[in-house]
């Protein structure tokens, strides 16, 4: 699966705290409305310019602190096609395969804003269009590439009547 | 080869022997959410058609987080909770209980458990030698219907703890300093197992702290052995059936071992807007706070407000600071209220609301104006935190907290620490 689209950078340490602020806690039963919010206080321009098939591009730790899974979850919704990182928080990056989101981790400093980017989710490679580059990400874990083959891991769930992934 | 506390419990649990890097499906003994996540979990089992527990008596929903509630969206998002709880059996710890992760060392940690939460903090549990961490909504929601779940058996990095603390100096500066030595990051995907002399000396009080921020560096697990401490704490609760030792081998192979000796430490504050920008008391003094959080599940236990206590006994909040404290549970505000602790503060000008999470995440009841300080005895002093971007963070012991409320400025508790005894 290919994906394209432009990239919008962020730093290090971008928690979730960033993505989907707790002030917000009130409307973390209307993930529309929370997503016209996401990673405002990051950039608050983001969620106003982001445009379907973007990336978020981040450095080290993206998504750290709570384990508000409505961060990768708004993401998503605001029609960002993966995020892109030199690492992940853990917790972030289960909840983002749980909800469907590809993370891929690569050396992000090869990537500025308003990159053009495609990405092979099937490969892990990634071009920077712009730069004429080509960046490379680990493989999944098979667990992982199971869950999202099945769609997160409520349909996963849905569909096997029980966690399959050993 | 030996195992690590980590594979140790999930082997147990598992029923053979597992080594870390293995993807196992372990058996979940508690799960829980809390109001932020809980929903969220409850309408993915109702979306698939999953609307049922495994384990009733050991899965909790709490209202923490936005307890009592501040407004009728979160008001909402109680209500289906409540019916959920009522419709599957399941346990629900409503407002004024407490926060989820102390209500779990009260309750339900003990030594083997396969404790997962909805909330980065389950890890505190971990104090009581729990394979205790945090997921998201779907995870714990999947967990709670099976009762089961799918790990990552951690490699484990041994954080040998050693030496007398000094008077003055605490659980949450040893672990404010290990988090600025490891980085925010640098335990990402790991185990992280405190031990050494200085642990087996630590109440258990001391111990949830260490093990609640092991997340702050990253961490899955902040595990400790099982031990007398340990028994005596499950005692107390009139839980000595749940008692087991539990200790990693002798010849276990961890990723890395880091030594530290505390007896010359000094109190540790980590300033906005990340964990790790960790920096000593003295560095800091003098800087101007307009609020101190004294509570969360870090550092809200009886211990805690004895500390705090004992230093504004007969003083008073400067003027123009609001010093909030929140006792971490039921149990913590009554013993506290027993003790004349409570009492004592009011007199000093601090604010008592309900346990629970209180201004933490910010929701409500203390949120910043632009351009504010807030010194927290919490674990996160990310930017917004307090539902300001605009606003400010440090963190820091309960002492320092409170040295600091007396002044109006941060504080080094040791210059207020008036008897020798001290903690
Ligand atoms: S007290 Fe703070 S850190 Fe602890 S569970 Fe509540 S919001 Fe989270």
């Amino acid at each position: 699966m290919r994906l394209e689209g432009n990239a919008w950078k962020f730093g290090d340490n971008i928690s979730t705290d960033h993505i989907a602020p707790g002030r917000l806690f009130h409307l973390r039963s209307n993930l529309e409305e929370l997503a016209k919010h996401v990673l405002e206080d990051a950039d608050p321009e983001f969620a106003h310019r982001v445009a379907p098939g973007d990336f978020v591009v981040g450095g080290n730790n993206f998504g750290l602190g709570s384990s508000r899974e409505h961060a990768p979850a708004i993401i998503k919704m605001a029609g960002v096609s993966a995020v892109l990182a030199k690492s992940f928080a853990r917790i972030f990056f289960r909840n983002a395969i749980n909800v469907g989101l590809p993370v891929l981790v690569c050396d992000t400093d090869q990537i500025a804003a308003g990159h053009r980017l495609a990405v092979d989710l099937t490969t892990g490679t990634i071009y920077n269009l712009t730069q004429g580059i080509q960046l490379s990400s680990p493989p999944l874990p098979d667990v992982m590439i199971r869950l999202l083959a099945d769609g997160g891991l409520a349909a996963h769930v849905a569909k096997h009547g029980d966690l399959m992934v050993e | 080869m030996g195992l690590t506390l980590a594979e140790k419990i999930l082997s147990q649990r598992v029923g053979h022997t597992v080594k870390a890097g293995q993807i196992v499906i372990a058996p979940v003994d508690v799960a829980l959410t809390q109001d932020g996540t809980g929903p969220l979990a409850v309408r993915q089992l109702q979306k698939i058609g999953l609307e049922k527990v495994a384990n009733p008596d050991n899965t909790i929903l709490y209202i923490d987080h936005a307890a009592p509630s501040p407004r009728r969206e979160l008001s909402n998002d109680h209500v289906l909770l409540r019916e959920f709880a009522h419709k599957t059996g399941c346990r629900l710890s409503d407002v004024g209980a407490g926060v989820c992760h102390q209500l779990i060392a009260e309750n339900y940690g003990a030594p083997g458990r396969v404790i997962i939460g909805a909330d980065s903090h389950t890890c505190t549990a971990g104090a009581l030698a729990a394979f205790a961490t945090g997921m998201g909504s779907t995870d714990v929601a999947m967990g709670m219907a099976l009762g089961k779940t799918w790990f990552r058996v951690p490699e484990s990095i041994q954080v040998r703890i050693t030496g007398k603390l000094p008077v003055g100096v605490y659980a949450k500066d040893i672990i404010l300093y290990l988090i600025g030595m490891l980085g925010a990051d640098g335990a990402t995907y790991k185990a992280l197992e405190f031990t050494g002399d200085a642990i087996a000396t630590m109440p258990m009080a001391e111990r949830l702290t260490l093990s609640n921020m092991a997340v702050e560096a990253g961490a899955k697990v902040g595990l400790i052995a099982s031990d007398t401490v340990t028994k005596a704490y499950l005692e107390e609760q009139g839980r000595s059936g749940d008692y087991k030792p539990l200790s990693a081998d002798e010849d276990a192979q961890y990723q890395k071992t880091m030594e530290l000796d505390v007896s010359s430490l000094e109190p540790i504050l980590a300033a906005p807007h990340t964990v790790d920008n960790t920096h000593t008391v003295s560095d800091l003094v003098g800087t101007p706070i307009d609020q101190v959080f004294i509570g969360s599940c870090t550092n809200g236990r009886l211990e805690d407000l004895a500390i705090v206590a004992d230093i504004m006994k007969g003083g008073h909040v400067a003027p123009g600071v609001r010093c909030i404290v929140v006792p971490a549970s039921r149990q913590v505000f009554v013993a506290a209220l027993q003790k004349g602790y409570i009492e004592t503060l009011v007199e000093a000008g601090a604010i008592i609301l309900a346990p629970g999470c209180g201004p933490c995440v910010g929701v409500h009841e203390g949120i910043l104006g632009d351009g504010e300080v807030s010194l927290n005895t919490s674990n996160r002093n990310f930017q917004g935190r307090l539902g300001n971007p605009q606003a400010f963070i440090y963190l820091g012991s309960p002492a320092v907290a409170a040295a600091s409320a007396l002044t109006g400025v941060i504080t080094d508790p040791r210059e207020v620490l008036n008897h020798a005894a001290g903690r």
